[in-house]
């Protein structure tokens, strides 16, 4: 079972941010970087697989900065046995991201594909599928359920209200969803082993840009409450405001 | 509760490898799931977490500084980091690691036997077995090598006699490594839970350490095969030398401790509204946090450095000394000023801050009280020793 899952390092998701100077990024100070939650289910998941399987390897695959070895060495840490960190200064855009993506993997021939269901941070939720795109395997997204046999996998997909089984061959890609599985801690002998891991440092490539950043604005500051009454007799006029004004009820 | 946030006001975290910040934020991550969320209860209800054990040993914080025997092997610095982060969420927490790693295992793995090592470590180091440390008693704390408890030869066995109190895990230990007089010298000897003659009871009405387990000792022609002598060590070193290591991850872990209180005043005074505006607004407010900063700072930068003189093998127990007083004590203020900055809040479970002032009450007290390494920080600087 060969599986390469693809890892973004995203701000903590406890950091406060602050758009910087140039308005179209974040201020980097201060700011504490992470695995993107949803891609701790994927690390799991193959880690899961190559158990499952008795044998293969699983392969940490990462677009990002130089720094990002932080993050990969706590996937290592888990028990992935190696990383491909495509290295970019730039921030991509989803398309650009996929290609890099792309560039790593197209050769290697892996059984699957894991991504998380979407980044923490850019939220795009295109990567995974323009990944298998390019890569000319199917992609299935939100998924908390998998099972291999041999060659064919079964997949359960979350969807509004229910879910839904699939059947299909691997290769495959798959966008792992909070419920797949319950990712462990890195152990200490798992930190220290994961020293020795390989990461192998590649310049990312992608073509260029074909949308552009134009500005980043925090969410607007919550208004001053209103203070419409006192006791019982207030009761008619706020349930008149939840449901005219704010139509919540 | 907002999860932690730490401080590092002086970079710190650039000072540290990448796999250390790992162990930290995984260690952090533990305690934030696994820990925070049933600590308050298990403080009022004055019992210790069991169900972590199993994880602690999975994690590999068992004995996480020495080699070999199923232990992790890590750097000291790595190992004062755990301390600090699991003190964070709680000092019995970290009393629990510190005692089966610094008291039992240290002993064990320095002193022992090979045989001794290979049947009590690996399973210290899972969790499978619990260790408890027994040095102090009744009428002798500051002054150990006044102890009653002994040790007479008898055939192939060592018959002990004596008690021993306020012993941390005491009752609920698999294994215990007990100092006693043989032929009037210290030596240490490992007590396996069931021998006869052993019995422990538990030490009821703490109000601090609630969610630690500490017990009385007591040994009653208590029968123990000649094997279970540590070989290596005689006198009163082999005790003092664990100590040594338990109060080097005090030292680390009380910034743990300051840094809980000092994180859960600035997020309360800075919501807090009296007189229309957040009390973090007013200069009194503002001139304790300031202070905080300062001495969390300085305090982290003396656990970091004595963590470096251990690696480095220049680490005296006088430096010890020093971060364990300097570091204790400003935990201890701090964790008072806290509780005094959250009003009337301050002295409910809703908040953390109660809790650790009442556990820096006890860590100041044990493995040296302040006073006791105050009077060796006097001897180191006059060459008198006042209580010799």
């Amino acid at each position: 079972m060969k599986v390469a899952v693809c890892l973004k390092r995203v701000p903590d998701t406890t950091t406060k941010i602050e758009v910087g100077a140039d308005g179209k990024s974040i201020n980097p100070a201060g700011v504490q970087y992470v695995i993107s939650p949803y891609d701790e289910f994927a690390v799991e998941e193959g880690i899961r697989r190559k158990e499952a399987a008795g044998e293969g390897s699983v392969t940490i695959v990462t677009v990002g900065p130089a720094a990002s070895t932080d993050v990969i060495r706590k996937a290592l840490g888990m028990g992935a046995d190696d990383a491909v960190l495509a290295t970019t200064e730039e921030s991509l855009d989803p398309r650009r991201t996929a290609e890099a993506l792309a560039g790593v993997l197209r050769d290697r021939g892996d059984d699957l594909v894991l991504f998380g269901r979407t980044s923490v941070d850019g939220q795009s939720a295109q990567v995974g599928a323009q990944v298998a795109g390019l890569l000319g395997i199917p992609y299935v997204g939100d998924v908390v359920g998998l099972e291999i046999e041999g060659r064919s996998a079964k997949i359960t997909r979350e969807v509004e209200g229910g879910h839904v089984v699939l059947r299909g061959d691997l290769p495959l890609a798959i966008g792992c969803q909070k419920g797949l599985n319950e990712p462990r801690y890195p152990s200490l002998k798992g930190i220290m082993m994961a020293k020795k891991k390989p990461i192998e440092t590649v310049e990312a490539t992608c073509g260029d840009p074909t949308v552009e950043t134009v500005s980043l604005a925090p969410p607007p500051a919550r208004p001053d409450g209103r203070i419409v009454g006192e006791g019982v007799d207030a009761v008619p006029e706020l349930v008149r405001l939840l449901r005219e004004e704010a139509k919540i009820v | 509760m907002e999860p932690f946030e730490s401080i590092d006001f002086y970079r710190l975290d650039d000072l540290l490898t990448e796999e250390q910040r790992l162990i930290r934020g995984t260690v952090r991550e533990f305690v934030e799931e696994n820990i925070i969320p049933s600590i308050e209860q298990h403080f009022m209800d004055g019992t210790f977490p069991r169900e972590v054990i199993p994880q602690l040993g999975e994690l590999g914080l068992l004995g996480a500084n020495l080699e070999g025997y199923g232990c992790a092997g890590l750097d000291n610095i790595s190992y004062g980091l755990i301390m600090q982060e699991l003190e964070r969420g709680d000092s019995g927490l970290r009393s629990f690691v510190s005692v089966q790693g610094g008291l039992v295992m240290y002993p064990i793995w320095r002193f022992g036997t090979e045989e001794q090592k290979q049947k009590y470590l690996p399973r210290l180091a899972t969790g499978e077995f619990v260790g408890c440390f027994g040095l102090t008693e009744p009428d002798h704390g500051s002054n150990p090598s006044g102890m009653i408890t002994n040790a007479v030869e008898d055939g192939d066995e060592y018959i002990l006699n004596g008690n021993k109190m306020w012993i941390t895990n005491g009752c609920v230990a698999d294994v215990a490594v007990v100092w006693a007089k043989l032929d009037g010298v210290v030596r240490g000897f490992i007590v396996e839970k069931g021998t006869p003659g052993f019995s422990t009871t538990l030490q009821q009405g703490k109000f601090s350490l609630r969610a630690s387990v500490t017990s009385e000792l007591h040994f009653q022609d208590c029968r123990i095969p000649k094997g279970n002598l540590l070989p290596d060590v005689q006198g009163l070193k082999g005790p003092l030398s664990c100590l040594t290591q338990a109060r080097y991850g005090i030292a680390w872990g009380a910034v743990g401790s300051a840094m809980a209180c000092f994180d859960c005043a600035r997020k309360y005074t800075g919501s807090r509204i009296q007189f229309d505006k957040p009390i973090a607004s007013f200069q009194i407010v503002q001139a304790k946090l300031a202070e905080q900063l300062s001495e969390i700072t300085k305090a982290q930068l003396v656990a970091l450095r004595l963590g470096q003189m251990k690696e480095a093998g220049t680490m005296t127990p006088q430096h010890v000394s020093l971060a364990k007083r300097n570091n204790v004590r400003i935990a201890l203020d701090i964790a008072r000023i806290c509780r005094d900055m959250l009003g009337a809040n301050g002295v409910t479970h809703e908040y953390p801050v109660g809790r650790h002032m009442l556990n820096l009450e006890s860590v100041i007290t044990y493995e040296g009280t302040h006073d006791i390494h105050t009077l060796i920080l006097g001897q180191s600087v006059t060459g008198i020793a006042a209580y010799s």
